[in-house]
């Protein structure tokens, strides 16, 4: 059956330009707004997208994640008693430059950004929201990319977008690409983590080695005019999993947990000890840094402690169930390279000192002023 | 990374120590006069580690600290001007000047560029011939071949829209006056590194000689400046009195003689004023009459500027090692690097930035006690 | 501003007034520029400082200073009958 006899089938025979570039008008909630969503968006997204009914709000159905009453084994991921846990929720905005990088790009820091936010709560993440505001003039195919790369990461997260909105401004008014998310997990009771619940004698675990998203967004910005192996690559992945292993190996004795993200390690440190009270002591040569982070930081002059991550994870765990906990971080691929790093202590409340190689003892501060803009 | 990670090796680190306390049987103070060494004392606690007695005092080893406020001024007026580009290295940007600081003008509008080579403002210029470039040219001996360079590469190529703000310092003529200065308490010099490898060191004969002060060029890495300590603490216990080199990987005696040659081609020693520390004859470098024409000082003509130094902040007496940055009423509280009232709190090779990025404060931290069992258990 | 690291020469291309070198940073790459070492090779380690190499690196000396501390680690060893913490 030829096409033209077949109007509602009608497609352009004319091949797609993908040189096409973002319009206002797609941004106006007419015609051109649907047509990018039905042909950029919501095909990019995934699978969870394809089921939205497009309304402007979506139901989360908790359900799947609540044991039955009568005890008996419940459906869903986890097999604890849900119903008395928390509803956990974050919201994180993007604006990395450049957009694409090696190890990934803004869409899958996005997804991963945000399951982390929940994940370092204790939160099993649930669903997503993804707001995009893009330039006038931006080219659909890069969009387009992106968009999926979003749909990607949600998708080997096994955590679904379920709303969305898209804003286009004029050229000039925004640079190139912003996404914005919201999070929603639910967190069970024995994931109480929080600062507060530092104690002295703590272990310090640290997932994976420092600095590396950082490094590679800097080094792909061509002003520096450096390159570098291929193995340097942004560590943005997913933690949820890992944390899982953790609180199923650790429970309660898992009392905090943070990924360091802008600042870098010193930072995240830094607001954990203040908001403890409790001393943190670290020890420099504990610290994995990969050398192609450790010679782009000497070259310009960086501290790796204050470089941007998007992967790992510190954790504070009472001694007791440091060795499974940090065995626990080790069988799963992403924490394949956990370390112990130090302890909390009672000296020093509030502060973060570095045990250095030569043997001494520093202090180490949070990033002070601005270092790296645009890292995330 | 090679030829660096092995002088950070922690076990000879404890082994250079313990000859340091083996080999020490007096108090000494000993100078070093490079902000990248300060850096590296202060960050990994050398100063602290030394036995009690070696006293290691800070000298001004800075450039960005020491380059005179009127200059700093003069570079932001430059700044402000609509056609230019105002290229510099990532640290002057903090600097205060009387009244503001380049990145406050970049903020402002300004167009002001961080960059790593005084080459990549020669491409600047190259890119943008309807701009006026200017690079800010701050330094020690280390720089000046690079800056030279770039002034012989603008020349060669026919580039006429650069010019660079000299505020070159010259180490020796610095150390003369330490030693000149009534009280000098310093008795021994340790020489900058890669002021060495440009330099050499023969400059350095004489002042060890007619000051009778042992003089150590030593390196950047813990393992340098620990063995460089060593090296100088054995002369004073001695009796000696000689130029040593701990850096003997980078540094020969003669120096690098193609950098040498271009310093001499493109500039001209001169007299300088050390901000903090006053007038040293023969101290600078300003450009050669031959290069006038990349000096951007006459080209953009600023005249005379009127520059207020902050009264609190205690510069001078910091860079000639007189005082610590914590002896300082302002330090950590008023001044701080997000703040700075002078330029040793903001440079990268700042004592007073260096104590505070390794978290001195004027109250030292109560010291960690008993880990060595907490410590054991990985 | 002292910031002079070693690396490794990967590359030399002629270029006018200097030639200029590919820098390996253990791992990380940047030119700089041979305008002080002209004579530069292939392979050699040199010093950088703000995009200009100003001296080579001597292996032989490097070396010697690391042997010369590894042998006081051993003289230390001894002399306390242990070796330090």
């Amino acid at each position: 059956m030829s096409v033209i006899n077949d109007p509602v089938q009608a497609t352009c025979p004319a091949p797609h330009a993908e040189h096409e570039r973002v319009l206002l008008g797609h941004g106006s909630g007419g015609q051109l707004s649907a047509r990018l969503l039905h042909d950029v968006i919501v095909p990019g997204l995934g699978a969870a997208a394809a089921d939205l009914s497009l309304d402007d709000a979506a139901v989360l159905d908790l359900e799947p994640f609540i044991a039955p009453a009568d005890g008996s084994a419940g459906g869903g991921a986890g097999s604890e008693d849900l119903r008395s846990g928390s509803v956990v929720v974050t919201t994180d905005s993007f604006v990395v430059d450049p957009l694409e990088f090696p190890g990934g790009d803004i869409g899958a820091l996005a997804v991963h950004g945000t399951v982390n936010d929940l994940a370092m709560r204790g939160a099993q993440p649930l669903a997503l929201t993804v707001a995009l505001i893009v330039e006038e003039g931006f080219a659909l195919a890069d969009l387009r990319r992106l968009v999926a790369s979003v749909g990607r990461a949600a998708a080997r997260a096994g955590v679904p977008v379920v709303a969305g909105d898209t804003k286009v401004v004029g050229r000039g008014c925004a640079d190139k690409l912003f996404i914005t998310t919201t999070g929603f997990g639910r967190r069970a009771p024995r994931a109480r983590c929080s600062a507060t619940a530092i104690r002295p004698g703590d272990a310090i675990l640290l997932s994976g080695p420092i600095g590396l998203h950082g490094v590679t967004v800097l080094a792909t910005r061509e002003d520096l005019g450096f390159d570098a192996d291929p193995q340097l690559r942004s560590d943005t992945r997913p933690l949820h999993r890992l944390v899982q292993a953790m609180l199923d190996a650790g429970g309660a004795d898992v009392h905090a947990l943070r990924d360091p993200t802008r600042g870098g390690l010193a930072s995240a440190l830094n607001e954990l000890a203040e908001a403890s009270g409790v001393g943190i002591l670290v020890e420099e040569d504990a610290i994995p840094v990969p050398p192609v982070v450790a010679a782009a930081c000497d070259l310009l002059g960086l501290d790796p402690l204050h470089v941007a991550n998007e992967g790992c994870a510190v954790a504070f765990v009472h001694p007791a169930s440091a060795d499974a906990v940090l065995a626990a971080i080790r069988s799963c691929p992403e924490g394949a390279e956990a370390v112990r790093i130090g302890t909390a202590v009672a000296d020093n409340a509030g502060r973060v000192a570095l045990h250095t190689l030569v043997g001494a003892y520093r202090i180490v501060d949070m990033l002070v002023g601005e270092q790296l803009p645009r890292i995330c | 990374m090679k030829y660096l990670d092995e002088y950070r090796d922690p076990a000879l680190a404890r082994t250079l120590l313990a000859q340091l306390r083996a080999t020490a049987t007096r108090p000494w103070r000993i100078m070093e006069v490079c902000g990248g060494q300060t850096h590296t004392l202060v960050r990994q606690g050398i100063d602290e580690l030394l036995p009690a007695g070696i006293r290691m005092i800070h000298g001004p080893g800075c450039p960005v600290c020491v380059t005179p406020l009127e200059i700093i001024d003069k570079a932001l007026a430059i700044a402000s001007r609509p056609e230019v580009i105002f290229a510099s290295f990532g640290d002057m940007l903090r600097v205060p000047g009387s009244r503001t600081s380049l990145a406050q003008l970049r903020a402002a509008g300004a167009d002001v560029r961080v960059v790593y080579s005084p080459m990549d403002a020669v491409s600047l210029a190259r890119a943008d011939p309807d701009r006026q470039v200017v690079f800010f040219a701050v330094g020690f001996e280390t720089t000046a071949p690079a800056n030279a360079g770039a002034v012989l590469v603008a020349e060669r190529l026919g580039v006429t829209n650069f010019s660079i703000l000299v505020s070159h310092v010259l180490v020796p003529p610095a150390l003369t006056a330490i030693l000149e200065a009534e009280h000098c308490e310093v008795q021994a010099f340790l020489a900058a590194g890669h002021v060495c490898a440009v330099m050499g060191w023969t400059e350095y004969e004489p002042l060890a000689a007619k000051y009778q002060v042992p003089i150590v060029v030593t390196g950047f890495e813990p393992l340098d400046l620990l063995e460089g300590i060593l090296m100088t603490v054995r002369q004073l216990e001695e009796g000696r009195a000689q130029v040593e080199n701990q850096y003997a990987r980078a540094v020969r005696r003669t120096g690098n003689g193609a950098a040498q040659d271009a310093i001499r081609r493109v500039f001209r020693v001169t007299d300088r004023t050390w901000r903090g520390v006053g007038p040293i004859p023969a101290s600078g470098l300003r450009l050669a009459e031959t290069y006038a024409r990349f000096d951007a000082d006459e080209r953009f003509g600023t005249g005379d500027v009127h520059a207020v130094e902050e009264p609190r902040c205690i510069a001078g007496r910091i860079l000639t090692g007189q005082s610590l940055p914590t002896d300082c009423s302002a330090y950590g509280t008023d001044c701080t690097p997000r703040n700075p009232l002078g330029a040793p709190m903001v440079s990268g090779e700042g004592t007073c930035a260096a104590f505070y990025c390794a978290g001195r404060r004027a109250a030292r931290p109560v010291p960690v006690t008993d880990l060595t069992s907490v410590l054991n258990r990985r | 501003m002292c910031l002079g690291i070693p690396g490794r020469i990967t590359q030399i291309r002629e270029s006018d007034p200097f030639p200029i070198a590919l820098v390996d940073y253990g791992g990380v790459r940047k030119d700089a520029c041979l305008a002080y070492i002209p004579d530069a090779v292939i392979g050699e380690y040199v010093i950088v400082h703000v995009g200009f190499a100003i001296a080579r690196v001597d292996e032989a000396e490097a070396l010697r200073t690391l042997d010369v501390l590894r042998a006081m680690g051993d003289q230390v060893t001894q002399e306390l009958g242990e070796p330090l913490r």
